[in-house]
């Protein structure tokens, strides 16, 4: 109940800023505008460039562009007042309420995707329906299957971004590492270019690091490239490393707590 | 003289973020890193293509790089003027006009980081290997010259200009992004690949494609694929003084209008 109620208030907390919601949702799309046309003349060069057509190339574009923001590819979100808290030492006294920090920010994150979805999502979505015919899920099934996807990238982002705040308790400013970790999750997660472009080991690479959960797994859900059991190792994929990061996130606390106490509050 | 001040003010803000000289570095990297892999991406586009839109390799890096080149010059001498609705929000910006120095001066040279120098070299390096296919004379190193001082006047249009709607609206800084980072997308690509319209509207409304595409035309020897005229393609300095007059008209009445918070 109390995680339902943090994720209530950073959903509110994030509502707020109208014109500034307004004014990415017309940026985001012109960046959709741009990268479709980009898309369609390569496409239009190899009609069968890793194995998408041209729909499927401009469906890609704009989930790209939706999941931007609810995913927080560029890093920040609820994590950025977690590294400012560390940095000012403010951290202390969250340590020792009876509720686990993770979970705690989790929570809001996910609030904060929420809010970022149904605007900064949809927004984009429409308007790539309404000027590029992009396609739909096919079946209520894809479409389930796309929300559980699109849940488990938010916490696999969720999870890095935590880790990178995290460096504050060694650096004090997460920064620079932010600007690195970002400049990775565009590349990796397939938002730059899809992977399924991506030759020979680089493609097998990107294809198994955890950012290819942000973009490129949920938009090959949506897009209804994997069915069956294909589909369950998709998910199942961002499942496990959604597992593995949070351990690490609470790993990395534990040491990190150690620090605290050094430091002596 | 307002040079000097910005160059102090400037200077200033160096002073302070050497202070960690861990972030400064990784900062730097960090945003080289980010084009770098971006211009990765343009290759393993051409992985899948013989030539985009009947540009090759060569020839859409050269595009880049000179669009790359005067974002990143245009960036890192005023990308601050971005920040000018949490200037308001907080105050600073009334503060900042009971100083001797130019608002515009001063909001610019606000927190001036050099971090954007790993942008700024990694545009250098592919526009400089783009430069080798580049089949050079006189007229050519002129041209390629006034492309890149009035790409960057060009940006630094877009930047001051767009930036001003924070002076109506305090929280909508993402829009500017659109014509700014969008602008260098666009410039990015052979225009060709666009419809039409679209050509027309980055010619003679948002005049980003004199950034590149029209002197690049002239450095490549290539007749203009859309039939626009051919003066269009020595005209970059007159779009970017325009913009640049534009941007500081809109300034000066974002300035006029602006009454404070108030609190």
């Amino acid at each position: 109940m109390l995680h339902v109620a943090i994720a209530t208030r950073a959903f509110r907390r994030y509502s707020t800023y109208r014109a500034a919601t307004l004014a990415g949702i017309f940026t985001n799309s012109v960046f959709g505008v741009i990268y479709s046309y980009a898309y369609l003349a390569l496409w239009d060069a190899n009609p069968t460039a890793g194995g998408y057509d041209a729909q499927d190339a401009v469906t890609y574009v704009w989930l790209g562009q939706a999941l931007l923001m609810t995913v927080a590819l560029w890093g920040g979100g609820t994590t950025d007042d977690l590294a400012e808290r560390i940095r000012t030492g403010d951290v202390a006294i969250d340590l020792y309420r009876p509720v686990g920090l993770v979970g705690w920010y989790l929570a809001s994150d996910l609030g904060r995707a929420a809010y970022h979805l149904l605007t900064r999502g949809v927004g984009p979505t429409l308007i790539g329906f309404a000027v590029f015919h992009i396609s739909l899920p096919s079946s209520p099934l894809t479409a389930l299957a796309f929300a559980v996807s699109l849940v488990l990238a938010v916490v696999v982002s969720f999870a890095v971004r935590f880790l990178v705040a995290s460096t504050a308790f060694w650096l004090l400013d997460q920064s620079g590492v932010k600007v690195m970790s970002g400049a990775f999750a565009i590349f990796f997660s397939g938002m730059m270019l899809p992977l399924v472009l991506f030759p020979g080991w680089l493609g097998t690479l990107a294809q198994a690091l955890p950012w290819a959960s942000y973009v490129q797994v949920p938009a090959d859900v949506w897009l209804g490239k994997h069915t069956g059991a294909d589909l369950v190792t998709a998910l199942g994929f961002q499942l496990g490393w959604a597992i593995a990061l949070l351990a690490a996130c609470q790993g990395v606390l534990r040491l990190a707590t150690r620090k605290v106490v050094v430091q002596g509050g | 003289m307002h040079l000097r001040s910005y160059l102090q003010i400037a200077g200033l803000w160096i002073r302070a973020a050497w202070q960690y000289p861990t972030s400064f570095v990784l900062l730097a990297v960090g945003n080289g890193l980010i084009t770098a892999l971006d211009f990765v991406g343009l290759w393993i586009m051409f992985a899948h293509l013989e030539d985009l839109a009947g540009f090759a390799l060569h020839e859409v890096a050269l595009l880049y790089g000179s669009a790359s080149l005067a974002l990143a010059v245009a960036d890192t001498a005023i990308g601050s003027v971005e920040r000018i609705g949490s200037y308001i929000r907080t105050g600073r910006l009334d503060q900042m006009m009971t100083k001797p120095v130019p608002l515009l001066v001063q909001v610019c040279a606000d927190q001036f980081t050099l971090r954007r120098l790993g942008r700024l070299t990694q545009a250098a390096v592919v526009f400089g290997w783009a430069c080798t296919y580049v089949d050079w004379t006189p007229t050519r190193v002129l041209v390629a010259v006034s492309m890149l001082v009035s790409g960057g006047l060009l940006f630094f249009g877009l930047f001051v200009g767009f930036s001003c709607v924070q002076f109506w609206t305090t929280d909508a800084t993402e829009f500017a992004n659109a014509f700014t980072y969008g602008g260098a997308t666009v410039t990015q690509y052979p225009l060709t690949i666009f419809p039409r319209e679209v050509i027309v509207g980055l010619t003679f409304v948002i005049p980003v494609a004199f950034v590149n595409w029209y002197p690049c035309l002239y450095l490549l020897g290539r007749s203009d694929p859309t039939g626009m005229p051919e003066a269009f393609q020595f005209a970059s300095p007159v779009a970017g003084v325009l913009t640049m007059a534009a941007a500081l008209l809109v300034w000066r009445s974002g300035v006029r209008h602006y009454t404070s918070t108030g609190s």
